[in-house]
C-alpha cells in the first residue's frame, strides 16, 4: 500500500476562522467601531451602578425649564428636573437592548424563511418569498400606527414589531446562500449518503453560510437602533417615563432653541452607535467573504 | 488492465440495468410558468453494467453523462424510464427504501475542492457515512477511518485535519474513502481526475483500478478524455447529446471504432509517440442545443460523413460485433 510519510504532512494551516480574525484585526475603521460598542455597552450595563440618580428622580431646583449643564448635572437637567446623563445611560440600556433583541428576532426569523425557502425551492420557495415580497412593500409607518391604537407599546412587543420588520433582507440573503450551497458536491455527497432534510440544512448548509448571516445579524442590529428610535421619537416605541435614545431626542426637540444640550447627546449616541455598527459589520464582511 | 474479460458485452450477472432512461429539465417560461421546452438531458438510454465490470462513460461537456450518474444514485429524479439495481427499481423506491440502498451504491465527485464540507474534519466527513448507517460502534468507528485512509493511501494521523490542509489529489483520495465507508457494491466515479494534475491523475486512477480490484466493486466511470477511460474500464459507452452513439469492450473501441463521432474523439487523444500518423477527425462548431437537438441523428449537424438521409430516423443502436453496438445508420460503410 502506497503510505506517504509522516514527514510529507502538510504543514498545518490555520484555520479558516483564524485567518478571519487576523482580516477583521487588521481593519481599523471595525476595531474601532468594536472598540465603541464594547465601551459603550459597558457604560449602559455597569454605569447606572455609581450614577447618583435614578433615571426618574426629580431635582426639584430645576423644574420648569431645562437645567444647564454643572457639576452636578454634567448634561443638564430636562424640564422635570431629572438628570439628562442618567437618563441617557439608562436610555441605552433599552435602545441597546431593543437593538440587539430586535436583530436577533430578525436574524433568526430571516434564517429560517430564507433556508426553508432556498432549500426546498418549488412552491414553498414561492409562497415564502411573495409574503417576503409583501412584507417588504408594507410601509412601516403606518403599520405601526396601526398596530400602536391596538396595543399598549411594551419593550417586549417593540422588540417583536421590530424583528418582525427587518427580516426580509436576511431572508433573501439567507435564500441565495442556500440555493447555492445545496449543489455543492459535500451536500450531494451527504445526500448520496442518505442524509434526511434536517440533517443537510444544518449540518452541511448552513455552517457554510454563516458568514454572510452573522454580517446581515450585525447590520440587523443598526437598523434594529434606528427603528427603535425613530419609533420611540415619534412617541409609537416605548412610552416616558421610561427613556430611550428616541424619545430622549423627542422631549428634547421642544426645547432645541435655548437647550441643546439635551437633544444633541442622544444623537449623538444613535449616530456613533449606529455607525459603529455598520462599521464592524463592514468588518466582518471582508473578513469573513475575502472574494467579495 | 485493460481486461479483456471474456463475452464483456454479455456479463455473466447484471448489477445494474438501465433501461429507456430520460431526463428532461422544463425549462418554464409564459405567464403561468407552464413548461414550455424541455433539455433533453438523457434522451432515452439502455445499458447494463455487470458486477466487478468498470464500463467507463464519455462524451463531450453537455452530453447528459454526468445526469446518467446523477440519476442512477436518484440525486436527480428520472422523467422515466427504469433503474434496475440488483433487480430493484431504484426510480420506485420511496425515500425510506431509497435510503437502505444508498448504502450499496456511492459516487466519488469531481471536483475535490468542493466535495468535502470545509468545516468537517475528516473523522467528521467520514464517520458521519458510517453513524447514517449504523456502522461499527463508537469506539470502533476510529479504527475504522484510520483503516480507510490507509486504504486510500493517506496516513490515518490526518484524521482531525480539515480538507483546506490536503492537496487536491489528497483530497480526492479522501472523497474516495468517503464513498467506500460504507462498502458500496456500485460507484458512480464522476470525472474523478479531472480536476487534477496529470501527475497527480496516474496516482489517483491507479488507486481506483487497485480498489475495484480488491473489494470487487463495480464502476461506472464518468471522463471526458478517452486516454483515462482506456485504462481502468472493461467497456466504453460514448454519449453524444442525451444519446449512446456507440457501445462496445474498450479493447475493441480503442482498436476499432465505429461510430463517426467515436472515431473523431479517438483522433484527439495525444499519443505519446512523435512517429504515429494521425487521421485528424476535426468536429465543426460547438455540441448543438439539447433544448432543439438536429432531427433524426443528433450527431448529424457535425459529422464529417452526414448526408441528407441523416435527418430522418434517429438511428438504433445496432449490434456489429461481439459486445459491440454503434448507432450510425452508415454502420456497414465504414466498417
Amino acid at each position: 500500500m502506497v503510505d506517504i510519510s509522516p514527514s510529507l504532512a502538510p504543514p498545518r494551516a490555520r484555520r479558516p476562522l483564524g485567518q478571519a480574525v487576523a482580516r477583521f484585526r487588521r481593519h481599523r475603521m471595525a476595531m474601532g467601531g468594536l472598540v465603541f460598542l464594547v465601551a459603550m455597552g459597558l457604560i449602559v450595563v455597569f454605569a447606572p451602578f455609581f450614577l447618583p440618580y435614578t433615571y426618574d428622580g426629580q431635582d426639584f431646583n430645576f423644574i420648569g425649564s431645562p437645567g444647564a449643564m454643572s457639576a452636578q448635572h454634567w448634561l443638564g437637567t430636562d424640564e422635570l428636573g431629572r438628570d439628562a446623563l442618567t437618563r441617557l445611560v439608562y436610555g441605552g440600556r433599552v435602545s441597546l437592548g431593543v437593538g440587539l433583541l430586535g436583530a436577533v428576532i430578525s436574524t433568526v426569523l430571516g434564517t429560517a424563511i430564507g433556508a426553508v425557502s432556498g432549500f426546498y425551492r418549488g412552491l414553498v420557495d414561492i409562497v415564502l418569498m411573495r409574503f417576503t415580497d409583501v412584507m417588504l412593500s408594507i410601509p412601516t409607518l403606518p403599520l405601526v400606527l396601526l398596530l400602536s391604537t391596538f396595543f399598549r407599546p411594551s419593550p417586549v412587543l417593540l422588540i417583536g414589531i421590530v424583528g418582525g420588520l427587518i427580516w426580509m433582507g436576511t431572508a433573501r440573503l439567507v435564500r441565495a446562500q442556500f440555493l447555492a450551497l445545496r449543489e455543492r458536491e459535500y451536500v450531494e455527497a451527504a445526500r448520496a449518503l442518505g442524509a434526511g432534510g434536517a440533517r443537510l440544512m444544518f449540518r452541511h448548509i448552513l455552517p457554510n453560510a454563516v458568514g454572510p448571516i452573522s454580517v446581515a445579524a450585525t447590520l440587523a442590529v443598526g437598523t434594529s437602533i434606528m427603528m427603535e428610535s425613530g419609533l420611540s421619537f415619534l412617541g409609537f416605541g416605548i412610552l416616558p417615563p421610561v427613556p430611550t435614545w428616541g424619545n430622549l431626542l423627542n422631549a428634547a426637540s421642544a426645547w432645541l432653541g435655548i437647550a441643546p444640550w439635551l437633544a444633541i447627546p442622544p444623537g449623538l449616541c444613535i449616530f456613533c452607535t449606529v455607525l459603529a455598527v455598520n462599521f464592524v459589520g463592514e468588518g466582518l464582511r471582508d473578513a469573513l467573504e475575502p472574494r467579495l | 488492465m485493460p481486461i479483456d474479460a471474456p463475452g464483456a458485452g454479455a456479463p455473466s450477472e447484471t448489477l445494474l440495468r438501465v433501461s429507456n432512461l430520460k431526463k428532461h429539465f422544463p425549462i418554464r417560461g409564459g405567464l403561468f410558468g407552464q413548461p414550455a421546452v424541455a433539455v433533453k438531458a438523457i434522451d432515452d438510454i439502455s445499458f447494463d453494467i455487470g458486477r466487478g465490470e468498470v464500463v467507463g462513460l464519455v462524451g463531450e461537456s453537455g452530453s447528459g453523462k454526468t445526469t446518467v450518474g446523477r440519476t442512477i444514485l436518484r440525486l436527480t429524479e428520472p422523467t422515466s424510464g427504469q433503474i434496475l439495481f440488483d433487480g430493484q427499481d431504484i426510480a420506485a423506491l420511496t425515500p425510506q427504501q431509497m435510503r437502505a440502498q444508498r448504502k450499496r451504491m456511492q459516487i466519488v465527485f469531481q471536483d475535490p475542492d468542493a466535495s468535502l464540507n470545509p468545516r468537517e474534519t475528516i473523522r467528521q466527513a467520514i464517520g458521519r457515512a458510517l453513524r447514517l448507517h449504523n456502522i461499527g460502534t463508537r469506539g470502533e468507528r476510529e479504527g475504522r477511518i484510520v483503516d480507510l485512509l490507509e486504504q486510500v493511501g493517506l496516513s490515518g494521523d490526518y484524521i482531525d485535519r480539515y480538507p483546506h490542509e490536503f492537496s487536491g489529489g489528497q483530497r480526492q483520495r479522501i472523497g474516495i474513502a468517503r464513498a467506500l465507508a460504507v462498502e458500496p457494491e456500485f460507484i458512480v466515479a464522476d470525472e474523478p481526475v479531472s480536476a487534477l494534475d496529470v501527475s497527480v491523475q496516474a496516482q489517483v486512477i491507479n488507486l481506483m483500478e487497485d480498489l475495484t480490484q480488491r473489494l470487487n466493486l463495480t464502476m461506472l466511470f464518468i471522463a471526458h478524455d478517452l486516454a483515462v477511460v482506456e485504462h481502468i474500464s472493461n467497456r466504453v459507452i460514448v454519449m453524444y447529446l442525451g444519446k449512446i452513439m456507440e457501445i462496445a469492450p474498450s479493447s475493441t473501441l480503442y482498436a476499432a471504432p465505429r461510430h463517426p463521432y467515436t472515431r473523431a474523439l479517438m483522433s484527439a487523444v495525444p499519443r505519446p509517440d512523435p512517429t504515429f500518423k494521425r487521421q485528424r477527425v476535426l468536429l465543426q462548431g460547438d455540441i448543438p442545443s439539447p433544448i432543439n437537438p438536429p432531427s433524426g441523428c443528433v450527431f448529424r449537424s457535425r459529422c464529417p460523413v452526414a448526408g441528407p438521409e441523416c435527418a430522418g430516423n434517429v438511428p438504433a443502436l445496432e449490434q456489429i460485433g461481439e459486445g459491440h453496438f454503434s448507432a450510425c445508420i452508415k454502420n456497414h460503410e465504414f466498417a
